[in-house]
Formats: structure tokens, sequence, C-alpha cells
């Protein structure tokens, strides 16, 4: 998918994470802060860049603002950025298919 | 060298006498050699020790570089008292190398890490650190390591001269003229002042500072005037709103409630749940809320509770105004409700820490304790407790009398959620051991029981009740499950703080934390 407009998807809020999608330069530009990374901060970046690659994202600016979510939070949120980025989040979207 | 939990405390460390955790009780019977303050005697008859300033009390007191200042934590996060004191000594008399020996700190005396930066204060001895003095502390920004110590060790370590102490501060919410103070009375009003007590003592010097002069004599005493050296009247030592909350409220979130009725299942359960029965609660969601349980269950026994200790607050002197428990013993209140009980409720006491929780003394009351019901950041599969650093290795908390309660009682039940947000709270390996495992006796979570393997009785008391139970490492491998499995910390070599068992044996250290890198 192309990111075609700067999209956010989840709050600040203690166990949930913020994900901030925006055009990139070509490639996929991540940045991540979390209140849990010192113990999980490699397991965050790899779920959110494996959710970047299942939805075919590969240029894009990515922020990642972590306050202790579980992978499927984390993975929803990065999801319901990209297809906000799209227009696409109002409906007919994917269940089953690349969102899981 | 490796100690009883498995933890390697470098040699350099263990240095005049100093020696790693050996397990519980080692200390028994052994004898020690109690340190003498130096005091100054004052035969003329004074009118008053009133002195205008803290910086006249610091000159009074022959305050000089390199000393050793002392506190007590009532006001908790509500303190002015550190920081007027730190900042007129530094300040105003231009002295450096000092060290703070705090009973606790809290995030009210972040002003003392830019004192800790500029390496003005350059030792830290307390139980509790938190904010900004935690994470400097833990950037190794202190020029010797902070020494952590429990509310029953710091007493023993005064009295056995390991920590000398040239000038005890006394935070007093009320004082005469001459030095005798009380925490009731006043506008920043503590209730106990427990913490204070063996500070003045042992200290050669004390300055009481206090916002609210009463006429003399100020009855009965916490600090008594005998040894106290100067009273600075100051326009306020606290912020009321944050020495003491309102209400301790129970809680209401039906996870902290199921825990708290699980607490009360396995209290019942036991043979000390009968009459005349001790108790201490935390004062956190789950601790506090089993004290409703077990009121309930005391109903159906038609038993009462003998005694109960610890930091209090209103739900205790609830059951004491109830007949429902007969005394009540004192070190520290957290409500208004317990500071307004103190000494006015009949058989509502006040003790020393050394009284509440020292291991050296010959009977403090925690020896006494049938049951403690505590609080954990982590616990592991040895059932070692960490309350003093985050997941992030960041000094943020503080063991309070959770090592002595644990040790001396006869059912130690830690209770606490299994994971929190991301957190796995039942870990393979905590952070630091600020408990030994060899003390804990039961784990209550919201996902089941366990019991240390170490009591087999326990075990045969909650099958025959009927209470169910796992094995921690289930408990381990069920967080684990809900959370991924934790990267271990990554540590730099540096000591930046020492965490001492009750007895005085080292338990575990605190190293820098090394930058993370993704």
């Amino acid at each position: 998918m192309k990111i075609l407009k700067p999209a956010v998807a989840g709050t600040l809020e203690s166990s949930d994470v913020q994900v901030t999608v925006e055009p990139g330069n070509g490639k996929i530009e991540l940045e991540l802060s979390s209140s849990v990374m010192n113990q999980y901060g490699r397991q965050i970046k790899e779920k959110v860049l494996e959710t970047l690659d299942r939805l075919e994202v590969n240029d894009a600016r990515v922020t990642v603002v972590d306050k202790g979510a579980l992978d499927c939070t984390i993975a929803a949120r990065v999801e319901c950025a990209v297809f906000r980025s799209c227009d696409a989040s109002a409906k007919n979207l994917p269940w089953g298919g690349v969102i899981r | 060298m490796k100690n009883a939990v498995g933890r390697d405390i470098p040699d350099y460390l263990l240095v005049n006498g100093k020696e790693v955790y050996q397990g519980k009780n080692y200390m028994d019977g052994k004898y020690v050699q109690k340190a003498g303050p130096k005091t100054r005697r004052y035969e003329q008859p004074q009118e008053s020790k009133i002195v205008a300033s803290l910086a006249d009390a610091l000159r009074q007191c022959g305050a000089k570089s390199g000393m050793t200042f002392s506190f007590h934590h009532h006001l908790r996060d509500g303190d002015f008292v550190v920081n007027m004191v730190m900042k007129a000594a530094i300040e105003e008399l231009g002295l450096e190398d000092l060290t703070i020996a705090a009973t606790s700190l809290g995030s009210a005396h972040d002003p003392i890490a830019d004192y800790i930066e500029q390496g003005k204060v350059i030792g830290i001895q307390t139980s509790g650190i938190r904010g900004r003095m935690g994470e400097v502390v833990s950037a190794g920004k202190l020029k010797t390591p902070a020494i952590i110590r429990s509310h029953g060790g710091r007493p023993r370590a005064i009295e056995a001269g390991e920590v000398h102490i040239d000038i005890a501060f006394v935070a007093a919410p009320t004082s005469d003229c001459v030095g005798n103070c009380r925490g009731i009375g006043g506008k920043s009003n503590c209730g106990s002042m427990g913490y204070a007590m063996t500070d003045a003592k042992y200290a050669d010097h004390v300055v009481v500072v206090t916002d609210c002069l009463v006429d003399f004599p100020n009855m009965p005493a916490s600090v008594e005037a005998i040894d106290v050296d100067a009273v600075v009247v100051v326009d306020s030592i606290g912020n009321p709103k944050k020495i003491a909350s309102a209400a301790a409220r129970i809680s209401q979130n039906p996870r902290d409630l199921k825990m708290a009725e699980d607490v009360a299942r396995v209290v019942a359960a036991t043979p000390y749940f009968k009459d005349g029965f001790s108790f201490q609660t935390g004062v956190g969601g789950p601790s506090l809320a089993a004290n409703l349980f077990i009121e309930k269950m005391m109903d159906e026994k038609n038993i009462k509770m003998g005694w109960a200790i610890g930091g209090i607050c209103g739900p205790m002197v609830e059951l004491l105004k109830k007949g429902k428990v007969g005394k009540v013993i004192d070190v520290q209140d957290f409500d208004l409700d317990a500071v307004n009980s103190i000494n006015q409720t009949p058989n509502h006491f006040e003790m020393s820490a050394s009284q509440y929780a020292n291991p050296a003394n010959k009977g403090a009351f925690v020896n006494k304790l049938d049951f403690v019901v505590l609080a954990a950041l982590e616990i592991d599969t040895d059932f070692n407790v960490n309350v003093l650093t985050g997941s992030d290795g960041v000094l943020r908390g503080a063991p309070g009398g959770h090592p002595d309660t644990a040790a001396g009682s006869k059912c130690c039940i830690i209770v606490t959620p299994l994971v929190r947000g991301r957190m796995a709270t039942v870990c393979e390996h905590v952070v630091t051991v600020t408990t030994p495992g060899d003390c804990v006796d039961v784990l209550v979570t919201d996902y089941g029981i366990a019991v240390n393997p170490l009591r087999q009785d326990l075990i045969k008391c909650l099958d025959e009740a009927g209470v169910p139970h796992v094995t921690i490492e289930e408990l381990k491998e069920k967080a684990y499950s809900l959370v991924g499995r934790p990267d271990d910390l990554e540590w730099e070599d540096q000591v930046v703080a020492v965490l001492e068992a009750r007895d005085g044996t080292i338990l575990d250290v605190v190293k820098k934390i090394k930058p993370y890198t993704l």
C-alpha cells in the first residue's frame, strides 16, 4: 500500500500504542519510543516492520509511541494508521486478507 | 562472590567485614557493639533553643563539608524540609561532599538531583529513591554507590555505627521552644514520627524544623527535647495535601477485589487465623482491600484481631474503633483518619522504626507477626521480590518494611496482578532482589495462587481448605504467554546502588544501565 497522507491510530493511554504514518522518502523510517523499551524494544520494532511488510508498505515515515501495548494491539494500530492514510479505513477492510 | 539468592556481588564491596547474603537469620545470636553519638552538654538552663534560620542552626551544630545529614519521610511527597536544609547547607554555607541518610526519599526531592550532578551531594543512604534522584543515581552520577536499606535495616546500621549521623533534621508538625516534637496539633500533621526516633537518639546533633510552635511542654513527645540542639521555625514544613491523603479508599476494581478475596481465603486456611492473630497490610489496592474480606471472615469465625502494625490508614483505624482489633501500633500514617487517631483513639500507639522492624534488637514487632500482605513490582520463580527497580533498571521504589515483615512474619503473602501493561510481574529473574525468596510464602495473582515449596505445611493447609493453587512456574509461563518473553536488561560494570539485606549483608547491587539500541 502507498501512504498518501499523514494518519494516526491509537492513544497514549497505558497499554496502548500511538502509531503515526506519513509519506516517506523511498524507504521505511521508523522512530520508536516505549515505556518498556529495555525489555521489549526489539520485539516491538520487529512487530511494526512485519506488519508494514504484510501490508506491502515500503515507503513511509513511521512514528511509534508505545505505552506497553501487547503485540496484537501494535499490529492493529499499525494496520489502522496505514488504512487511514490511504482513506481506506471506512469500509471494505480486508478482514482475513492482509488484516489478520 | 555469589550470595544465597544467586546474585554476584563484586569482591571490592566485601571489605570491612561486609559479607554477602547467606540466608534468613544468619546473624542470629551474634553480638553488636552499639555506637554512641558525641553530644554537646547544655548545663546552663536555656530559655529557648529557637534560632533564626536553618543556616544558623547548621553553624551552631558545626556543620562542615563531608558530613552526613539525616532525614525522615513522614511528610512523604509533601516534604519541604530535605530541600530546605540542603539548600541552606550548600548554597548559604557553601558545604560540599555531603551525604544524605534519609529513611526514604521521593519525587518531592527532585531538586537534590541537581546537587548530585554538581558533586555537592556524594552519598545517598535511603529506603526509597524515586523521580529525578533515581534517574541521576541510575545514570551513575552519584560519586559513591547509593546504599538502600529496609526500614529495619536502617536503625540496625545506625546502632551498629555503620551510618554515623552528624546532624539529624526532624520535620516536626509541632514543637515547643526546646524541641519536644509531636506529629499532630499543627498545620502539616503526619501522625506517627516513628522513623525519626532512632535518628534523634544516635545523631551527634539534632535540629528540629517546625511550622507550628506550641507552648512548652509539647507532650507526649515523639522526639524529646533532651536530644535536641536547636529549633528552627519556618513558614511551612510541607504540603499537607501530599502528606496525608483524605482517606485511603478501598479499591472497587474487580480484579483487585478478586485478589483481595483470595488473600483472605489463604489467611483463613492457615492455623494462624485464630482469635488474637496479628496482621499487617500495605496500602496498595488489593492489599488494602484484603482488610474488607478478612473482616468478613473474622465475623464468620467470631474471632478478633489481636493487634496490627505498620504504616496505618483509615480502614485499620475503623477496625480498631469497631473493637475488631485490640491494638494498633504505628510507625507511619498514610491518611488523615490515621493521623487524627494516633495517641487519641485508645489503643492506637506510636512505635520507632527499630521497635517496628530492626533485626538486631531483642524483639521487634515484625517478629511477632502472623500475617503480612504485601505488593511487588516483580516476583521470580524463586519467590524473590523486587520493589526497587523498574523494568528499565532505573531506581524508582523502596524496600520499606517489605523485607522486615516478610522475614519476621509466619505467613508472608504477596499480592499482585500477573501482568501490568506489558510487564510480567511473575518472571524468571527479578531485576533486583529486595526481599529474598526464603522469606516469602504465598503469591496471590489474578490468574492463580502459588505457594513457596519451602512451605509444605501451608500447601497442606490450602489443600485441606479447598483453596486451589498452582506452581509459580505455571504463573510465569502464563504471564509470558500474554506479554511475550522480555529481553534481559543490559548493564555496564559500574555499581550505582548497593542493596543491603536487613541484617547488613549484601543482597544485590544495581548497576548502571547500558543505553539500549534497537
